[in-house]
């Protein structure tokens, strides 16, 4: 029960200033508001919201990419911060959305892939060459295909690039940021099932963002509902899915459009407002789209809550 | 029912590429007829084709492409600019690239109306305005004058069907609308498509790679890959009984809550979508197909298995006939 968890995350923020115009003061935005949660080894911890709502900037704070600021992160009981650069870089690595951008062009393969070790500057040349025929063989990648430029491959398989270069350190936590979302659906199956594969053989952690619930309802083992930079709901996977509390929630899981005829289009009632991180509204930032708001939640901030073992949620209705 | 578009043995090639090959389907008024596929399966080209905005190195051919009744393969571009934008509307997936960052939205929206019924500018604000309240942008006055970075992803979307929708269009044809969007805000696009095919009678051309979309939205399917329709029937028929192993294939790849158990590997098609050149024969997806055999390299049949519904593929003659 003392085990230490892979990752925790003590109220960590995120606040950017953004310019104002000529005679418009300088905004604050609120990208991750006080953000707690730990993740044991092996989990998944899926990230869902809506664009702008902080997933991205949590990932880059989990990094080590992007400074918080205030709060803690640690992994494996490490605060984030006092760790330098490679020894961060050998416990957390980053695999992104897109396979098109994050792939240096004039690089082959292999460089790309080794690129980790050689900026780790402690691997004598036989190792990296050893380490890198191995991972690229792990993925699913020739030999062959390893001495070719990003240009030449298929967007499932540059995925597989980016995934054999945050494994060649063997870190210990993975931040998935949209691993499938530019990928044809036959190609994320492969993908996921790859990612599922790795994370049991080499005991990994996954922090696994992503817009498609059924794709997170698939592979995380616990998941997170941020709105506006805060958590509002947590819980494991199944509890989450088959009871959600939070009504941003629901409305997240009734806008799920399963391959079902017949179903027609759910009403997902969320209205027309749009949130802006640079404006959140009073009280629960999500009452103005909220069906069920009543008049304290347009003034009363709610306090997180622990409806049962586990799971918090953050709204007045618990 | 009748027919609004009705496309016949459509191919459209790219110098020695063969983007879209015999590709046959109607949209018949007040339907939503789907497209669906991978990337590169040829649905974005196949919209581009029928509107006649292929790129200059693209050489199109067809038996014929109907537009009410009227077969506009043969029209001048002269003519095609009075059906395009007019009668026949399109939206893309991109609202962002697809609107001109330098102009107003209300510049952008009347120009359409004042070209091809020259109406006044008072006039065409009015049905800009009228249209913008339909599809639900608060606060149309305003929305005039800003422009497009001035609004949200699902406001610009909203923009741009609101825009395809100024001249009374019969048909719609939208390239991955909601790609782009928030699930949240997918869903309600989709909610106003529908509302108007109802409302307006419009017949929707919509080309999706999301099955999810499909399954909810459509009244007719087909399933394109490599440039061919390879499956298309009444979407209820479609899903009870997908008939092509790819078709099946892509279904299995779509993690559906409640269906796969967490951990449990999802279906999926090894391989990638395979380029067509000039002398190809046989069925294209035999290097992926599980079911593949022999007589997959040579030219496939096309099987009716239920009503409207139709494969191409060898395997229902493998298996003693057509039912």
């Amino acid at each position: 029960m003392s085990k230490t968890p892979a990752l925790t995350l003590k109220d960590l923020s995120c606040t950017f200033h953004v310019q104002g115009g000529l005679f418009q003061p300088a905004r604050h935005v609120r990208a991750v508001d006080r953000i707690s949660v730990s993740l044991e080894e092996g989990g998944v911890l899926g990230i869902v919201g809506e664009s702008g709502c902080g997933k991205t900037t949590l990932a880059r704070m989990i990094l080590g990419l992007q400074n918080p600021t205030s709060g803690e992160a640690f992994v494996h009981g490490q605060r984030l911060s006092e760790l330098d650069r490679r020894a961060r870089a050998r416990l957390i690595q980053p695999v992104f959305q897109d396979p098109f951008s994050s792939l240096n062009p004039k690089h082959r393969i292999e460089d790309i892939i080794a690129l980790p070790l050689r900026a780790q500057g402690s691997f004598e040349p036989h190792e990296i060459e050893r380490r890198t025929a191995a991972i690229l063989e792990r993925v699913g990648l020739s030999t062959e295909q390893g001495r070719r430029l990003p240009a030449e491959l298929s967007g499932g398989q540059r995925q597989r690039v980016a995934i054999a270069r945050a494994l060649i350190l063997e870190p210990r936590i993975v931040v998935c940021d949209e691993p499938t979302s530019a990928l044809d659906v036959s190609v994320q199956a492969q993908i996921l099932n790859l990612l599922g594969e790795l994370r049991r053989d080499l005991n990994l952690t996954y922090v696994f963002i992503s817009h498609n619930l059924a794709v997170v309802e698939h592979v995380a083992s616990e998941v997170m509902v941020m709105y506006l930079g805060r958590m509002v709901e947590h819980n494991t996977t199944a509890r989450l899915f088959s009871e959600p509390r939070h009504p941003y929630t629901q409305a997240l899981l009734a806008s799920v459009l399963t391959p079902e005829p017949g179903l027609g289009l759910p009403d997902v009632g969320l209205g027309d407002i749009m949130p802006d991180p640079a404006n959140i509204p009073s009280g629960c930032r999500f009452h103005p789209r909220c069906l069920k708001a009543q008049p304290q939640c347009a003034t009363i901030e709610p306090l997180t809550s622990h409806p049962s073992d586990h799971a918090t949620v953050e709204c007045h209705l618990f | 029912m009748t027919a609004i578009l009705d496309v016949q043995n459509l191919a459209v090639r790219f110098g020695p590429t063969l983007a879209v090959r015999n590709a046959s389907f109607t949209v018949q008024k007040g339907e939503t007829h789907c497209i669906v596929g991978e990337s590169g399966c040829g649905k974005s080209v196949t919209a581009l084709a029928i509107m006649n905005l292929l790129a200059r190195n693209a050489r199109r051919d067809a038996k014929s492409i109907a537009f009410a009744g009227q077969d506009i393969l043969a029209y001048s571009d002269r003519q095609m600019e009075d059906v395009r934008g007019n009668r026949m509307a399109m939206i893309f997936q991109e609202p962002m690239t697809s609107l001109n960052p330098s102009y107003t939205i209300g510049s952008q929206m009347t120009e359409v109306l004042r070209r091809h019924h020259n109406t006044t500018r008072d006039l065409a604000e009015q049905r800009a305005i009228g249209l913008m309240q339909r599809v639900g942008i608060t606060a149309p006055q305003m929305r005039l004058g800003q422009y497009p970075h001035q609004l949200s992803g699902g406001l610009r979307q909203r923009v741009m069907i609101a825009m395809a929708l100024m001249c009374d269009p019969e048909l719609l044809i939208a390239d991955e609308p909601t790609t782009a969007l928030d699930v949240t805000v997918q869903a309600q696009i989709l909610r106003l498509l529908a509302e108007l095919k109802q409302e307006l009678g419009l017949g929707i051309l919509l080309i999706t790679h999301d099955l999810g979309i499909v399954a909810r939205v459509a009244d007719h399917v087909s399933v394109m890959y490599a440039g061919e329709v390879i499956e298309t029937g009444r979407t209820a028929d479609l899903f009870a009984n997908p008939s092509h192993p790819y078709t099946r294939g892509l279904i299995d790849c779509v993690p559906v809550p409640g269906k796969i158990k967490p951990g449990e590997a999802l279906g999926s098609i090894p391989g990638t979508v395979p380029v067509m050149k000039d002398g190809f024969s046989g069925c294209a997806f035999r290097f992926r197909c599980p079911q593949a055999s022999e007589i997959c390299t040579q030219a496939v049949p096309r099987h009716e298995v239920g009503p409207n519904h139709l494969v191409q593929c060898h395997l229902p003659s493998r298996q003693g006939g057509a039912q």
